[in-house]
C-alpha cells in the first residue's frame, strides 16, 4: 500500500508544487533572473539594464555598443550589460529580480502603474530633478511622452523606444467598394456599421479572447466623452473615478456596438496574439480594426500585400457632446527606462539613458519601423519603411493635448486583472453597463 | 549487497536519503514555505508582511472560491464519466489480440505524448470561429468554453488510461469468458457480467488518478480560456496563478495554494478508502 499512495501522492501535488514553489523560492533565493549583476571592479562598474526581449531590442544593443565605447561611459567610470528577457515573462522577471541582491541597475517598463509598486518600495531614483537640469533630458522628448512614464507628476523613467498609439485602421479595398469614408464622428461611425451589415459585412475585427482589444475601445470612449481626466483619476488610485457619468456612457455605447454586431458573433473565441483579428480584417470579412500601431508591422508580416495597398488609417472618432479633444490618444506612449536606486552608480547610469534622446539613437528606431519619441524625430521619419504612416503617426502623438497610457498598464497590477475581467464580462453579456461600474468602484 | 543490508533482510535506510533530501527540499520546504507566506502580505518586493489570518478570511468570503470549486467538481465528474466511458470501451476493444488493434492502439496512444500547451494552442486553432473547424462562438459562451476543456482535457488523457484499461481486460482469464459462452451468454452479457465485474480495480485506479488530474488541470484553461467567458471556467489552479503571477498578491496566492493542497489531500485519502484502492485486494478470489 504504502508504495501505491506515495507515488499517486506524488502525482497529485506535482503541479502545485511547481507553481507554488515558483512562488517560495523567491523568498528564499531570490531566483537569479538577472543572472551577475553589481559591477566587475576593474577599471569601473557594470551596470546590468533588463530589457523587453523582442525585434526592437536590436535598437538597445546598438545603443549599448555605442555608449560603453564613449567619452561619456569614461567619465562616469561604467559600462552596460544589456539582460533580454523574452516576450510575456518581462513583468514576473522583474519583480523576481527587483527582489533579489542581483536586481538590475536599469530597468525596461511601461511607465505608470508598471512601476509604482517598485516606487513606493523606494527602489526607483526619481529622475525629475535630473531632467529639468539637463537641457539633453529636458527638451529631447516630446513632452505628453514623458509625462505619461511618471507618477504624480514626478518623473521616473526616459523614453526609450517607439509610440505606439491606438489607431482605428481600416481595409481600403472594403470601403472604396462600398463608397465608404473613414468615420470621423460617431454618427457617422454607426452609419457606416449600417451600411457594411447591410452588404455582410463584420464592421470591426476584435481580438476579443485576449480582452485587452476590449480595453482599447472603452479608453477612447472614455477619453472622448468625459476628456482624459476621467482615467487620471483613477490611475491615481481614486476607485470612485470609475463612477464617473462617462464611464457609465462609455460602457453603455459599448453595449450597444455589441447588441448591434458590430464585431460579430464570435469575437470573444477571436484572438489577436494568434493572428485570428489581423486575418478578419486583412481578409475583408472585418472592414476596420482598433488597434496599436504595431498592426502595420503585423500586417506587413502576415499580409504584406495588403499592408502595402490596402491597409487605411484615422484617427478614433468624435463624439457628439464629448468633452474629450478629438486630438486625444491613448496606447502606449512608449517605454522606459528607470534607474534602480540602489545602483552602484547613477552617474553611469544616467549618461546611458541620455544616449536615448541622441539622433543615432532615433536613427535606430526609424530604421527598425518605429517612430521615435525625439523632438528631432519628425526630421528622420521619411528614412522610415513607410514615411507616410510614420509621420501620421508622429503628428498624431505630438499634436495630441493628452496621451492615455493604456489602463492595463496604467493601474496596479493587483486592479489589473480584475479589470480586465470586467471588461471581458460586459463584452460577452455577463455584465450590464450599470453593474460594470459598479464593480470597478469595489476595486481597491 | 553488503553484510548490513543482508543482516536486516532488506536495504539499508541510507538508501532513501537522496530521495528524502530531494523531496524535502523541492517538495516540502516550498509547501511550509507557501503556508507561512499565505499569513502575510507580499508583492515580492522587500520583506512578507505578517497579516494574520486576513487572506484566509478573504479566502472564505471571496465569491470566486465558491464558484471555482462548484466549477472544479463539475469538471471532475464530467470528464471523469467522458474519460471513464470512452477508455473502458476504447481498452477492451483494443484488448483483442488482432495486429491491427496493436497498430491502432499505438496511434490512440499519441495524444498522450504532446505537451497540454501544445494540445491547447492546437485547439484554439481549431476553435477559431472564422477558420476554424466549428465556426462558432465556442470559447465565448459559458457552456461552449467548459465542454472545450472537458474534450481537449479528455483528448489528451483518454488514450492513457485506455492503455490501463486493456491492461486490465487482457489480465481477465479466458476461461471466464469460455465458460460463459458455453452456457449461452453473448457478447454483452458477458461485457457487463465477467469484463466489467473484473476491471473494479482499474477503475479505481484510472479514477483516482482522474479526480487527481482534474484538480490541478490548468495549461488549458490558461491557453484556451484564460478563466474566461467572465469567470466561468476559473478553476482554483487558475485563480491562484492568476493571484501569483498577475496581480503579485503572493500572500493571497499562497492562501489559495494551501487551501488546494489540503483539499487535494483530503480528497484523495478519501478516493483511496472508498474505492479501496489501496487495499490490493485480488480480483480472482474464488479462482
Amino acid at each position: 500500500m504504502g508504495s501505491t499512495t506515495s507515488s499517486e501522492g506524488g502525482r497529485t501535488f506535482s503541479r502545485r508544487w511547481v507553481l507554488g514553489a515558483g512562488a517560495t523560492t523567491l523568498l528564499t533565493t531570490g531566483v537569479t533572473a538577472c543572472g551577475s549583476g553589481g559591477g566587475s571592479g576593474s577599471g569601473g562598474d557594470t551596470l546590468t539594464a533588463l530589457v523587453y526581449g523582442d525585434d526592437a531590442v536590436k535598437v538597445q544593443e546598438k545603443a549599448v555598443a555605442r555608449f560603453n565605447g564613449s567619452a561619456a561611459a569614461k567619465s562616469a567610470k561604467g559600462t552596460v550589460k544589456l539582460q533580454k528577457v523574452p516576450g510575456t515573462e518581462y513583468p514576473a522577471k522583474l519583480r523576481t529580480a527587483m527582489g533579489s541582491p542581483n536586481a538590475p541597475d536599469v530597468l525596461f517598463n511601461w511607465g505608470g502603474g508598471s512601476i509604482k509598486a517598485y516606487r513606493e518600495a523606494d527602489q526607483l531614483v526619481d529622475l525629475t530633478d535630473t531632467i529639468k537640469g539637463d537641457p539633453v533630458l529636458k527638451d529631447g522628448f516630446l513632452p505628453s511622452v514623458l509625462a505619461a512614464g511618471g507618477l504624480d507628476g514626478r518623473n521616473y523613467g526616459i523614453p526609450m523606444r517607439g509610440m505606439q498609439p491606438v489607431i482605428l485602421f481600416y481595409n481600403k479595398s472594403v470601403f472604396t467598394e462600398h463608397k465608404l469614408q473613414p468615420p470621423t464622428t460617431w454618427d457617422q461611425l454607426l452609419d457606416i456599421n449600417a451600411k457594411l451589415k447591410k452588404a455582410g459585412i463584420t464592421p470591426f475585427a476584435l481580438g476579443g479572447s485576449d480582452i485587452w482589444p476590449e480595453l482599447m475601445w472603452l479608453e477612447y470612449l472614455v477619453d472622448r466623452i468625459g476628456g482624459p481626466e476621467v482615467f487620471e483619476r483613477i490611475k491615481n488610485g481614486d476607485a470612485s473615478g470609475w463612477g464617473d457619468p462617462a464611464v457609465l456612457k462609455a460602457a453603455q455605447y459599448v453595449r450597444d456596438l455589441i447588441d448591434d454586431g458590430a464585431f460579430g458573433k464570435g469575437f470573444s473565441s477571436v484572438s489577436y496574439v494568434n493572428g485570428g483579428a489581423p486575418a478578419v480584417f486583412a481578409q475583408g470579412k472585418a472592414a476596420m480594426h482598433l488597434m496599436g500601431s504595431w498592426e502595420y508591422s503585423t500586417q506587413l508580416g502576415k499580409f504584406p500585400e495588403f499592408a502595402k495597398n490596402n491597409l487605411g488609417w484615422a484617427a478614433f472618432p468624435e463624439i457628439e457632446g464629448g468633452s474629450g479633444d478629438v486630438r486625444n490618444v491613448v496606447g502606449n506612449p512608449t517605454n522606459y527606462w528607470s534607474v534602480n536606486a540602489r545602483t552602484r552608480n547613477k552617474d553611469a547610469a544616467i549618461a546611458f539613458l541620455k544616449d536615448c534622446a541622441s539622433e543615432a539613437y532615433a536613427k535606430d528606431l526609424v530604421a527598425n519601423g518605429d517612430i521615435p519619441t525625439t523632438s528631432n524625430a519628425a526630421g528622420l521619419l521619411d528614412a522610415a519603411p513607410n514615411p507616410e504612416f510614420a509621420r501620421f503617426q508622429y503628428e498624431m502623438v505630438e499634436q495630441a493635448p493628452a496621451f492615455t497610457l493604456s489602463w492595463d498598464q496604467a493601474v496596479d497590477p493587483s486592479v489589473q486583472t480584475p479589470m480586465l475581467t470586467e471588461i471581458n464580462k460586459l463584452f460577452v453579456g455577463q455584465s450590464t453597463p450599470s453593474r460594470f461600474v459598479s464593480a470597478l468602484q469595489g476595486l481597491r | 549487497m553488503t553484510a548490513s543490508s543482508t543482516r536486516a533482510g532488506r536495504p539499508h535506510a541510507a538508501w532513501a536519503l537522496p530521495g528524502v533530501l530531494f523531496f524535502s527540499v523541492f517538495a516540502v520546504a516550498p509547501m511550509v514555505l507557501a503556508f507561512y507566506l499565505s499569513f502575510t502580505e507580499w508583492n515580492g518586493l522587500g520583506d512578507p508582511r505578517p497579516v494574520g489570518l486576513a487572506n484566509w478570511q478573504r479566502l472564505l468570503d471571496d465569491p470566486r472560491l465558491t464558484q471555482s470549486l462548484w466549477l472544479t467538481a463539475l469538471l471532475t465528474v464530467t470528464s471523469w464519466a467522458f474519460q471513464t466511458v470512452v477508455s473502458l470501451l476504447l481498452g477492451v476493444w483494443a484488448a483483442g489480440r488482432q495486429r491491427n488493434r496493436a497498430v491502432l492502439s499505438a496511434i490512440f496512444f499519441v495524444p498522450f505524448l504532446l505537451s497540454s500547451t501544445a494540445i491547447a494552442l492546437l485547439f484554439f486553432a481549431l476553435l477559431d470561429p472564422n477558420f476554424g473547424i466549428i465556426q462558432q462562438d465556442t470559447l465565448g459562451s459559458s457552456s461552449g468554453a467548459f465542454l472545450a476543456i472537458v474534450f481537449v482535457g479528455g483528448w489528451q488523457f483518454i488514450p492513457f488510461h485506455t492503455l490501463l484499461y486493456q491492461g486490465g481486460a487482457r489480465q481477465i482469464p479466458e476461461v471466464l469468458h469460455q465458460a460463459a459462452a458455453i452456457d449461452g451468454a453473448g457478447r454483452y452479457r458477458r461485457f457487463f457480467s465477467i469484463t466489467l465485474p473484473q476491471l473494479r480495480n482499474t477503475m479505481a485506479t484510472s479514477g483516482v488518478l482522474m479526480v487527481v488530474g482534474s484538480l490541478t488541470y490548468f495549461e488549458t484553461v490558461l491557453i484556451l480560456t484564460q478563466g474566461g467567458p467572465g469567470t466561468d471556467t476559473a478553476i482554483l489552479p487558475y485563480l491562484m496563478y492568476e493571484a501569483g503571477f498577475k496581480s503579485y498578491d503572493f500572500g493571497y496566492a499562497s492562501a489559495v495554494a494551501s487551501f488546494l493542497v489540503a483539499t487535494a489531500t483530503g480528497l484523495s485519502l478519501l478516493l483511496v478508502r472508498m474505492t479501496g484502492f489501496g487495499a490490493m485486494r485480488s480480483t480472482r478470489e474464488g479462482m
